[in-house]
């Protein structure tokens, strides 16, 4: 007898659909699995086939196969295997129909119990993109599933369970979508740790306005990495669809921990990761680093040490906001729009201007490691210095909230919403040169000349692109001399244009 | 201009096994021996002169209507070092002094540098051929020089640099100048080999005093102790080669500026960083940036490589 049975592959980060079917006839006893299964899939096999005894089902003595279906699609990873003992069951006249229209996803153990998967809301979302009404998912992954808004997901916890549901032995409540009624403000490390530092602050807000990439220069220890995290609690609160998205991503590289996700990751890889490491890539593809900090912030600490190959690679996801993986004969997608804030020290020394005995060469090496090109990805470049000591109480005041911060990043932003509503552009870094030229007019042209003359072309485009967003954050109509001048004063300094 | 005899060009190519194949006139390279009317006279008081000097543009080394100054110094300098020699050389362009020095790393580059940007000559010598830009990293100033100045060297066109050339690249310099300014020295650097030279030939060997506590100013604080003359900026180089009171370093002209950005450059000079700027100011880090932009593009700050501002001169 044939029973078919809808479940749910991962394909980059999103789920395709996959027909599993299992035919039972007469013959030798025997249990294969057909339809470019890898390991995980074909060891299912004896997960099921335990955990199908240990739930009280008799495995049928006769020859059992599996098909599944799309045969030309690769199949990875333990999802399959309740789907696969369900369809076995039926097959084997042990439900009342043999093609039901619920899908079913998960991990069986050899007791019967359902795991977690990876990628539940994916797959989910894919379900509803297909018309599936119900779908049995782990009870893990419950809350996760649920966020895909008109699809009915039921969370089980045992194979047992599940079968005496789908006999209509037991009725379960639907899952409750995990939404939170409202996206709370940012519960990460607050702005307000952050003592002195007013430029690199003023730096972190217009790069947050604008959704500007950022480079920190200045030695260990002034606070690179301390304002970095700080970003994603100023960045605007990800929207439904965003917060839907960030879920997603995280779920399917299996970092979801139930539940919508609220806040903007935040990445930050060691500088010894590998390019496949960074954007993607592997055997089959697994998604890198600035998917993982898709809608967030990636944070590259020590820059020049990453190897040129890994930066190279980063170029043309910033650039577009997704990363194509090509491994073998798949090509897989994934999203990839995450702000960069990279860090790294004056020169080789780390010590600081002062005391540093660096010659030429030495700095002019360390500034050719930052590949040029993703140089003319950062728009905004600053400088920190060692804080010195509180010596009042009132330098030892906490600063500014990341909250009011966040006020200021998001009018600016509304603003940038409001003028590129027609253009398909979200902010004002994301502007091309023929954009920026357009939409950024400066009061004052003749007094901007002499310093736009100074720039190649990428560095005016820069330089206009980061006084359109510090005249956001003024509330300004126009971009006055003053926003222009700021402007200019982040571009970077003169050794890394050396190399540049 | 080839004016070189035979004999002449024989002894010069003896040393220069890389040379055989260049020929002056091709590479359009001056050539003038020892006996030619053009040939530098100072380098005629050198034990042992280059028989040929090779030069990009002779008329600038062969009659030198101003005494000319040689400024050196480490390949390794501080931002001190850095300001200083910037400093010096930029005002000795402006008042119209030649400055010497041998396009290494470091200071020797920042001189050349300050010179030309002052609208001054200056001269490279060089331990290579004079069409080689070695080091490599100076090849943008090697031909800014070649623009405004002249590149020279007692190697033949094509010769590679090789250790045992820079000492004696370093008595040419010597004796080209009138006065020698080391502008940082460690205890055991090259550029002392030079204000030897310098002093033998009965220059004038002058030094700008370090910190006693820095390595870098080792050597030029040891010059000073045995004699050497201190020099603290332009001036005080001027008043060496003219005498007190004879010649000033022409006024820089400088925008008018209003009494905040005054303070603001006053307050850089002293070495704040943008953090206490803006609170010795009181003003916000946005209106610093951007004050500091406009000082920096009207050429009175400049960023130092780790970022930081600091004056031009």
């Amino acid at each position: 007898m044939l029973a078919k049975v809808r479940t749910f592959a991962l394909e980059g980060v999103d789920g395709v659909p996959v027909t599993v079917e299992v035919d039972v006839r007469r013959g030798l006893p025997a249990f294969s699995v057909v339809g470019l299964p890898d390991r995980a899939v074909r060891e299912s096999r004896e997960r099921v086939r335990a955990a199908l005894a240990n739930s009280g089902v008799n495995f049928p003595q006769q020859r059992v196969t599996v098909n599944l279906a799309p045969a030309s699609l690769r199949k990875s990873g333990p999802s399959f295997d309740l789907a696969i003992a369900v369809a076995v069951v039926a097959a084997d006249g042990g439900l009342p129909e043999a093609d039901f229209p619920d899908a079913v996803c998960g991990e069986l153990s050899l007791s019967g119990e359902i795991r977690p998967i990876r990628g539940a809301l994916a797959m989910a979302l894919a379900a509803r993109r297909s018309g599936v009404g119900r779908m049995l998912v782990p009870i893990a992954n419950s809350a996760e599933a649920a966020l895909a808004d008109g699809l009915e997901v039921i969370g089980v916890p045992s194979l047992a369970e599940l079968l005496e549901l789908l006999r209509g032995d037991l009725t379960v409540e639907p899952a409750v979508p995990a939404l939170a009624v409202d996206i709370p403000d940012h519960d990460g490390p607050d702005l307000a740790d952050v003592r002195g530092q007013a430029d690199a602050r003023r730096a972190l807000e217009i790069a947050a306005a604008g959704g500007h990439n950022l480079l920190m220069v200045g030695p260990p220890g002034a606070g690179k990495t301390m304002l970095a995290r700080r970003l994603p609690g100023i960045l605007p609160p990800p929207t439904m669809a965003e917060a839907i998205e960030i879920t997603k991503v995280q779920g399917v590289a299996g970092l979801a921990r139930g539940g919508l996700v609220t806040s903007r990751p935040f990445r930050a890889p060691h500088h010894t990761i590998s390019a496949s490491g960074l954007v993607g890539g592997g055997v089959p593809p697994k998604p890198g680093e600035v998917t993982l900090a898709h809608q967030g912030v990636l944070f590259l600490d020590e820059l020049p040490e990453f190897a040129r190959a890994a930066l190279e690679a980063l170029r043309q996801p910033l650039e577009d906001g997704s990363v194509m993986v090509v491994r073998g004969q798949r090509a897989v997608e994934y999203p990839a729009r995450a702000m960069l804030v990279a860090a790294c020290n004056g020169c080789p020394c780390a010590r600081p201007a002062g005391e540093c005995t660096c010659n030429d060469v030495d700095r002019i090496r360390y500034a050719r490691r930052l590949s040029g090109p993703l140089l003319d990805r950062i728009d905004l470049v600053c400088e920190l210095r060692q804080p010195p000591p509180p010596v009042s109480a009132s330098q030892a005041e906490p600063g500014e909230s990341s909250a009011r911060v966040r006020q200021r990043v998001l009018a600016a932003r509304e603003r940038q919403t409001e003028r590129l509503r027609d253009d398909g552009v979200s902010c004002n870094a994301a502007m091309d040169a023929r954009l920026t030229r357009r939409t950024v007019l400066l009061r004052d042209a003749a007094r901007a000349r002499p310093a736009l003359e100074r720039l190649s072309g990428r560095g005016q485009d820069r330089v206009l692109r980061l006084a359109r967003t510090i005249a956001d954050l003024a509330e300004s109509a126009d971009v006055l001399g003053e926003h222009f001048d700021e402007a200019v004063g982040y571009r970077l300094g003169d050794s890394h244009r050396a190399a540049a | 201009m080839i004016d070189a005899c035979d004999g002449c060009l024989r002894r010069s190519y003896e040393f220069a096994p890389d040379a055989v194949e260049s020929r002056p006139a091709r590479l359009d390279v001056d050539a003038v021996c020892l006996h030619s009317d053009s040939y530098p006279a100072p380098l005629r008081e050198l034990t042992q002169p280059p028989p040929v000097l090779y030069a990009t543009r002779i008329d600038l080394v062969a009659r030198l209507d101003e005494p000319v100054a040689v400024v050196i110094g480490s390949r390794r300098p501080s931002e001190y070092g850095r300001t200083l020699a910037y400093r010096i050389a930029r005002g000795l362009g402006a008042a119209g002094v030649p400055v010497v020095s041998g396009l290494a790393l470091g200071i020797d580059a920042i001189a050349h540098r300050g010179c030309v940007d002052a609208g001054g000559r200056t001269i490279a010598v060089l331990a290579c051929g004079v069409d080689v830009p070695y080091p490599r990293t100076n090849r943008r100033l090697y031909e800014r020089i070649r623009e405004h100045g002249s590149v020279v060297s007692e190697m033949p066109p094509g010769s590679r640099p090789y250790r045992w050339l820079f000492p004696a690249r370093n008595r040419i310099m010597a004796a080209l100048g009138k006065v020698t300014v080391v502008v940082e020295a460690a205890q055991r650097s090259g550029t002392l080999i030079t204000a030897d030279f310098a002093a033998e030939l009965g220059r004038d060997v002058a030094a700008v005093p370090g910190q006693v506590t820095t390595e870098a100013a080792a050597g030029t604080n040891g010059l000073l102790r045995s004699g050497a003359a201190l020099v603290t900026g332009p001036q005080d180089v001027l008043d060496l080669l003219y005498g007190v009171g004879m010649r000033e370093v022409p006024g820089a002209s400088r925008p008018v500026l209003d009494s905040h950005a005054e303070r603001t450059l006053n307050l850089v000079g002293q070495g704040l960083g943008l953090d206490e700027l803006g609170r010795e100011l009181g003003i916000s880090a946005a209106v610093l940036r951007a004050t500091l932009a406009r000082l920096e593009l009207q050429g009175l700050l400049r960023r130092a490589p780790s970022g930081a501002y600091v004056l031009t001169a």
